[in-house]
């Protein structure tokens, strides 16, 4: 397929390839999403806004130029400053990851200077470009200065580099993402409009959505790191409306779907409060609680399309797949999307909402 | 992980622009008088540094002129409070100062002055609507309060760009606040009639400060009128 190269959200033409449960194919615009909902159906998106988490500096021992990316955090709270993050050295985000010089060495207590921010290296993590280090000073200051010195994470096969504003969904509140949460990019607020109209309805949780890649195989493999989320008490109300009423499920997303899913496993139900998805899933993990999924168009590999297998077989897919490339659907962030209803649940399947 | 206590009454959580001094200053002490969660912006940060310390609000620094600044602003102010009930978009230009007729005025006056007035608290709303919606579905509300004036309505000579950028905000409020009705985000325009602050001050040199209402007084105005358009849970006594 081919990377949509151009920062826009919701082009006119963004097209939506729809994977039935019975693994039937349908091609539709991307703005008729709303019109495959039924009533008591409930759309859950992620607003997460996108942090600029990408930040440039020198490693203070050894004077070398590095970049961090900040990759994930255990929590959502304004005084957590701790981040786990990916260290980059020279070079900038028009060098695809994979080819970026290597960091310097890096150990546990050096300091990183990041323009007006100070970084103390906690640990070293099982990789030497991964590792844990907080902020130094009160949070305020801390968040100021990421406000202030950190870039939107850039990606190589973009014309452009990307801002703040063209990477926060319409629907962006708490800043809590590495990465933006881009299958909710297709959902602008006229279409919310279009969601109630079908008689469904729409909720949000938070998920921090951390890289997408490292340019590294063995960090790369790591992915997804454990991501915090927060689902609010309405929303878990929602679903049980929702389920009730016999109404389905439409996540925004696979952050949206580890964070449901993650609950659901950990509690028996979804449940309202904070948690930290460290689950995979996959063709071995039928999905519990969601019963579709909007989302980009993923290319085979990586954890993102493993995802997939949770809700649609292995030869749905690759059908999918071959529809989108004979059809040359765009791929990446800005690109166009997929719907897949989930394949009927196998007898021994769990239900639980 | 076990699951997070939900408080019956969570604090509100605020968000106020040009909150060093004048309206703004006064509605930061208020709000957080009643209990609130009060985060302001100003352009200076020695100003901002000294309400901050002496208030306890979480202040940010940022112009609400600036594109570049409204995303680091929201960043900020979601991080602080943890989610958003209340934008009051507070922070105003004068256009030329002194007052001048408009033919008179120079464009890049009469530009600073919607830049401040109108495109950034569009862009700034904008930027925290999620936060404000996703605290409405949460049935915690969600008020954008925009500060206007009489001078949006009534056509003052020399107060053009003024005038004209503040009527412009006027109308903004409420076409959005039907087009938001459903969303469960209420946008005002509150006009909190001419107060002893700086601006007036700025506008009006020779005034009789004494005969001005005080913006403490006019702030207890604006911060009813932003309750009751809240969720009745949500409304905090004065």
């Amino acid at each position: 397929m081919t990377p949509a190269r151009s920062p826009v959200q919701r082009p006119g033409d963004a097209r939506l390839l729809v994977v039935g449960a019975d693994g039937a194919l349908t091609h539709v615009s991307r703005g008729a999403f709303a019109s495959w909902l039924r009533p008591a159906d409930l759309v859950v998106a992620n607003d997460a806004a996108t942090l600029p988490a990408s930040l440039c500096g020198v490693h203070s021992r050894t004077g070398r130029r590095i970049e961090v990316r900040l990759a994930a955090r255990d929590s959502l709270a304004f005084e957590d400053v701790s981040f786990g993050a990916v260290l980059f050295g020279e070079g900038d985000h028009s060098t695809p990851t994979e080819l970026r010089a290597p960091p310097p060495e890096v150990r546990s207590a050096d300091l990183l200077a990041l323009g007006p921010l100070t970084a103390r290296v906690e640990a070293v993590l099982d990789h030497p470009r991964f590792v844990r280090l907080s902020f130094l000073g009160d949070a305020g200051r801390v968040w100021a200065g990421i406000a202030a010195h950190g870039r939107v994470v850039q990606y190589a096969y973009m014309a452009a580099e990307l801002a703040l504003w063209d990477v926060w969904t319409p629907i962006a509140g708490p800043p809590a993402a590495f990465e933006p949460p881009s299958a909710g990019f297709a959902i602008d607020w006229a279409m919310l409009g279009e969601i109630r109209w079908q008689g469904a309805g729409f909720a949000t949780l938070t998920h921090a959505a951390g890289l997408s890649s490292t340019g590294d195989a063995a960090l790369d493999a790591r992915l997804p790191l454990p991501e915090a989320y927060r689902i609010p008490a309405a929303t878990v109300g929602a679903m049980q409306r929702t389920r009730a009423a016999g109404g389905r499920v439409v996540a925004v997303g696979t952050t949206v779907t580890r964070a449901l899913e993650h609950s659901a496993q950990l509690h028996g139900r979804v449940v309202a409060g904070e948690g930290l998805a460290d689950l995979r899933l996959g063709p071995a993990t039928p999905v519990r609680v969601v019963d579709a999924i909007l989302t980009g168009t993923h290319e085979p590999g990586g954890s993102h399309y493993d995802l997939l297998g949770a809700f649609a077989d292995a030869e749905v897919l690759a059908q999918a797949d071959a529809e989108l490339e004979r059809r040359g659907y765009r791929t990446h962030e800005f690109g166009d999307s997929v719907l897949i209803w989930r394949r009927p649940r196998r007898t021994w399947a769990r239900h639980a909402a | 992980m076990s699951a997070h206590v939900q408080t019956p009454h969570p604090p509100l959580r605020i968000a106020v622009t040009g909150g060093t001094s004048g309206l703004g200053l006064a509605l930061v002490r208020g709000f957080l008088r009643r209990g609130a969660r009060v985060a302001f912006v100003a352009r200076t940060a020695s100003a901002v540094a000294a309400v901050a310390a002496d208030t306890g609000a979480n202040g940010i620094v940022g112009d609400v002129a600036r594109k570049d600044d409204i995303h680091r602003i929201a960043l900020q102010a979601g991080a602080a409070l943890g989610g958003l009930d209340v934008l009051v978009n507070n922070a105003s230009d004068l256009g030329p100062v002194p007052l001048a007729l408009l033919a008179d005025t120079d464009c890049e006056d009469f530009e600073r002055a919607l830049q401040t007035n109108l495109l950034g608290p569009f862009r700034l709303s904008k930027a925290l609507l999620g936060a404000l919606a996703g605290a409405a579905r949460e049935g915690r509300g969600g008020v954008i309060a925009n500060i206007s004036s009489d001078a949006a309505v009534t056509p003052y000579e020399t107060w053009g760009a003024y005038g004209a950028s503040k009527a412009a905000l006027h109308h903004l409020s409420h076409i959005w606040d039907a087009e938001l009705g459903a969303e469960g985000v209420r946008v005002l325009s509150l006009d909190p009639g001419d107060m002893d602050t700086p601006m007036h001050a700025a506008a009006i040199p020779g005034a009789d400060r004494a005969a001005l209402q005080r913006p403490e007084v006019a702030a207890e105005g604006i911060i009813a009128a932003v309750l009751a358009a809240l969720p009745a849970a949500q409304r905090v006594s004065p």
